[in-house]
C-alpha cells in the first residue's frame, strides 16, 4: 500500500477513535484502558505475516516469538477486561 | 481474495471495534462492547490468515495457541488489587511484539526507504514500552523503589539516547539492516530511563501514556509491513491512550512535560512527600470535635460521603469501607462515593476496588457530579486521601495545586479523615482540613479507623 494511504488510515482512525473514546466516563477508565491494552496486541496480526513469510530462521523465532507474546496480549487483555466488566454489570444490578 | 473486498472486510472489522468501545460508555454495556471487540480481533485474525494464506506453518500456530493459553490462565489469576501491574504487564507484553514484528519485517530486508524507516520506529516505539512498562508494573507492584530516581545529568542521557537511536534507525534503513539491534538495544535503555524517574502518584499518567504507545508501536509496525487494518487500530489505542493521559494531566493540574522530566513538584520548605509504606502514624491528634460527635452524627446521618484515596488501596481497606457503607444504609442513611479522576495508581482504580467490595456502581460518583453535594450531606468520611481533598488548591496560590480541581470535601458540615498520617500527600503542600475545627482526624491504618467507624455506626443495638 502507498505510505501516504497508510499514514492517512493512522490519522483518520486515530480521530475517530478519539472522539468515541472521549465518551466513555472516568468511573470505567480502567475497564477502557485494559481493553484498549487487548487491542494493541493487535499487533499479532503482523507477527502472523512476519512469521508467515520469514525468510531467515531468525526472522521466523521474532515472528513466533511475536506470535506468543501479542497473542498473551489479546488474550489475557480481552480475558481480564471481561472479569472486570462482569463485576461492574454484576454488583451493579444486585440490591 | 481480492484487494477490494479485502479492504472492505478491514473497514468492517475497524467499524466493530469502534462500536465496541463506544459500547463500554455504559456500565450495562461493557461487557458486550468487550466481547464484541474481542470478536472483531478474531474476525481480523481470520481475515489476515485467509489474505496471506497462512496455513502451513505449525511453529506460528503452536505460539498462537501457547500464547492464548497462557494470557488466560494469567488473566483468571490475577487479583483485582494487582490490576495497575497486571495491565502494565501485558500492555508490555504488546509494545514487545510490535518491536518483534518490525524486528522480523527488518531482517528479512525492507523494500523501501518508508518500510525501513517505520520498522526502526516501531522497534524503537515497541522496545521503550516493553521496559518502560516493566518497570512501571515493577514500581506498581513495589518490587522495585516507587520513588522517582534520577540518574546524575538525566536529561543529558535522555538526549543522547535519543539522539543515538535516531541515528540507528537512519542507518538501519540506508546500511546495514543490523543497526536495527543498535535501535532494540538503546530503546530497551531508553525505557528504563523514561520510567525509574517518575514516582508514585504520577504512574497514573505514565500508565495511560505507556498504553498510547503500545498502540503507536503497532500502527507504526503496521506502516513498515503495510498492513492497514493494524494500522487503524493501532491509532485508535494510540487516541485512546492520548485521551486519558491528557485527562489525568487535567485533574492534577499538571503538564505532561513535567512528569516526563521528572519535576517532583514539591514545595519549597515542605517535607518530604509521604512514605508510601505504614511507618509509625503520629500520634496527637488536633483538637476538635471528639469521637463521641462524630459517632453520634454518624448513628443519625441521612446522607454521608465516603471519599476513597490511594491510602485505601495500601491498607486494602475496601472491604471494611463495604461494611462501613452497609452499617450506615441500615441505619437509613444514604452513602455516595465521592472519586476523584487521579484518586489511586492508574485511571479509573477507585471504581475497580470498590466494585470488587461489591459496592453497587451507581453509588460511585465523579468528582463534578458529587461535589455540589458535600454541603448538603450530614458527614464526610476521607479514607487514605489526601491531595485530592486540599482545600487549598483554591485558596494557595503559588502552590504545585493550585488551580487543581479536588473534592470539596471541605464543604461537609463535618469530616472524618482517616488517613495515615498529617504529612503532606505527594503535592508537598499541607492540608489545612487537618486543622480545622469540625474534623475528626483518625490517624493510623484505615483499616483499623474504619473498623472503629463502623463500631460507632452499630454501637447501642
Amino acid at each position: 500500500m502507498s505510505p501516504i494511504l497508510l499514514v492517512l488510515i493512522f490519522v483518520v482512525s486515530a480521530v475517530l477513535g478519539y472522539f468515541i473514546i472521549r465518551a466513555v466516563p472516568a468511573l470505567l477508565h480502567t475497564p477502557l484502558m485494559s481493553g484498549m491494552n487487548a487491542l494493541s496486541g493487535i499487533t499479532v496480526l503482523g507477527a502472523m505475516v512476519a512469521a508467515a513469510s520469514a525468510r531467515w530462521t531468525v526472522s521466523l523465532v521474532m515472528g513466533c516469538a511475536a506470535c506468543f507474546l501479542a497473542m498473551v496480549n489479546v488474550a489475557g487483555g480481552f480475558a481480564l477486561t471481561h472479569k472486570m466488566l462482569r463485576m461492574f454489570a454484576g454488583k451493579g444490578e444486585k440490591k | 481474495m481480492s484487494d477490494p473486498l479485502y479492504f472492505i472486510l478491514c473497514g468492517v472489522c475497524v467499524a466493530l471495534v469502534l462500536i465496541g468501545i463506544n459500547m463500554m460508555s455504559k456500565v450495562k454495556k461493557a461487557v458486550g462492547g468487550n466481547l464484541l471487540s474481542a470478536a472483531a480481533t478474531l474476525f481480523a485474525m481470520v481475515l489476515t490468515v485467509i489474505r496471506y494464506g497462512i496455513t502451513s506453518g505449525a511453529a506460528l500456530y503452536v505460539c498462537l495457541a501457547a500464547g492464548t493459553v497462557a494470557g488466560i490462565l494469567g488473566a483468571s489469576k490475577a487479583k483485582m488489587i494487582a490490576m495497575p501491574q497486571t495491565v502494565a504487564v501485558l500492555n508490555g507484553l504488546g509494545g514487545a511484539a510490535s518491536a518483534l514484528v518490525a524486528g522480523a519485517s527488518a531482517w528479512d530486508g525492507a523494500a523501501t526507504a518508508f518500510g525501513g524507516i517505520t520498522g526502526g520506529i516501531a522497534i524503537a516505539v515497541g522496545a521503550l514500552t516493553f521496559t518502560g512498562s516493566f518497570v512501571a508494573a515493577g514500581k506498581l507492584a513495589r518490587i522495585i523503589d516507587s520513588k522517582p530516581k534520577k540518574l546524575p545529568a538525566h536529561g543529558f542521557f535522555t538526549v543522547l539516547l535519543t539522539v543515538l537511536t535516531v541515528a540507528a534507525i537512519l542507518l538501519g534503513t540506508f546500511g546495514a539492516a543490523g543497526w536495527n539491534f543498535a535501535v532494540a538495544v538503546l530503546s530497551l535503555l531508553a525505557g528504563v530511563v523514561f520510567v525509574m524517574r517518575v514516582g508514585g502518584a504520577d504512574m497514573p499518567i505514565t500508565i495511560s501514556l505507556l498504553n498510547s504507545l503500545s498502540g503507536v508501536a503497532g500502527g507504526i509496525a503496521g506502516m513498515a509491513i503495510g498492513e492497514p487494518l493494524l494500522v487503524a487500530v493501532g491509532g485508535i489505542v494510540g487516541a485512546s491512550g492520548l485521551i486519558l493521559t491528557q485527562d489525568m494531566c487535567r485533574a492534577m493540574n499538571r503538564s505532561l512535560g513535567a512528569i516526563l522530566t521528572g519535576k517532583t513538584t514539591t514545595a519549597p520548605g515542605a517535607p518530604a512527600p509521604k512514605a508510601e509504606t505504614p511507618e509509625k502514624p503520629a500520634a496527637e491528634a488536633p483538637a476538635g470535635i471528639t469521637e463521641a460527635d462524630v459517632a453520634e452524627r454518624l448513628r443519625t446521618a441521612k446522607k454521608v460521603i465516603i471519599v476513597p484515596g490511594y491510602g485505601m488501596a495500601l491498607s486494602q481497606a475496601q472491604a471494611d469501607v463495604a461494611r462501613l457503607a452497609d452499617a450506615l444504609e441500615k441505619n437509613g442513611a444514604e452513602v455516595k462515593f465521592g472519586i476523584h479522576p487521579v484518586a489511586g495508581r492508574m485511571p479509573g482504580h477507585m471504581s475497580v476496588l470498590l466494585c470488587e467490595a461489591e459496592i453497587p456502581y451507581d453509588k460511585l460518583f465523579m468528582m463534578e457530579d458529587i461535589n455540589p453535594e458535600f454541603a448538603a450531606c450530614d458527614i464526610a468520611i476521607v479514607v487514605g486521601a489526601n491531595d485530592v481533598t486540599n482545600p487549598a488548591a483554591n485558596t494557595a496560590e503559588g502552590t504545585p495545586i493550585y488551580g487543581m480541581p479536588v473534592l470539596r470535601v471541605a464543604d461537609a458540615p463535618m469530616k472524618v479523615v482517616c488517613n495515615f498520617d498529617t504529612k503532606p500527600g505527594y503535592a508537598g503542600v499541607p492540608n489545612p482540613m487537618y486543622t480545622a475545627p469540625d474534623v475528626l482526624l483518625m490517624l493510623g491504618d484505615a483499616k483499623v479507623s474504619v473498623g472503629k467507624l463502623i463500631g460507632f455506626v452499630t454501637a447501642g443495638k
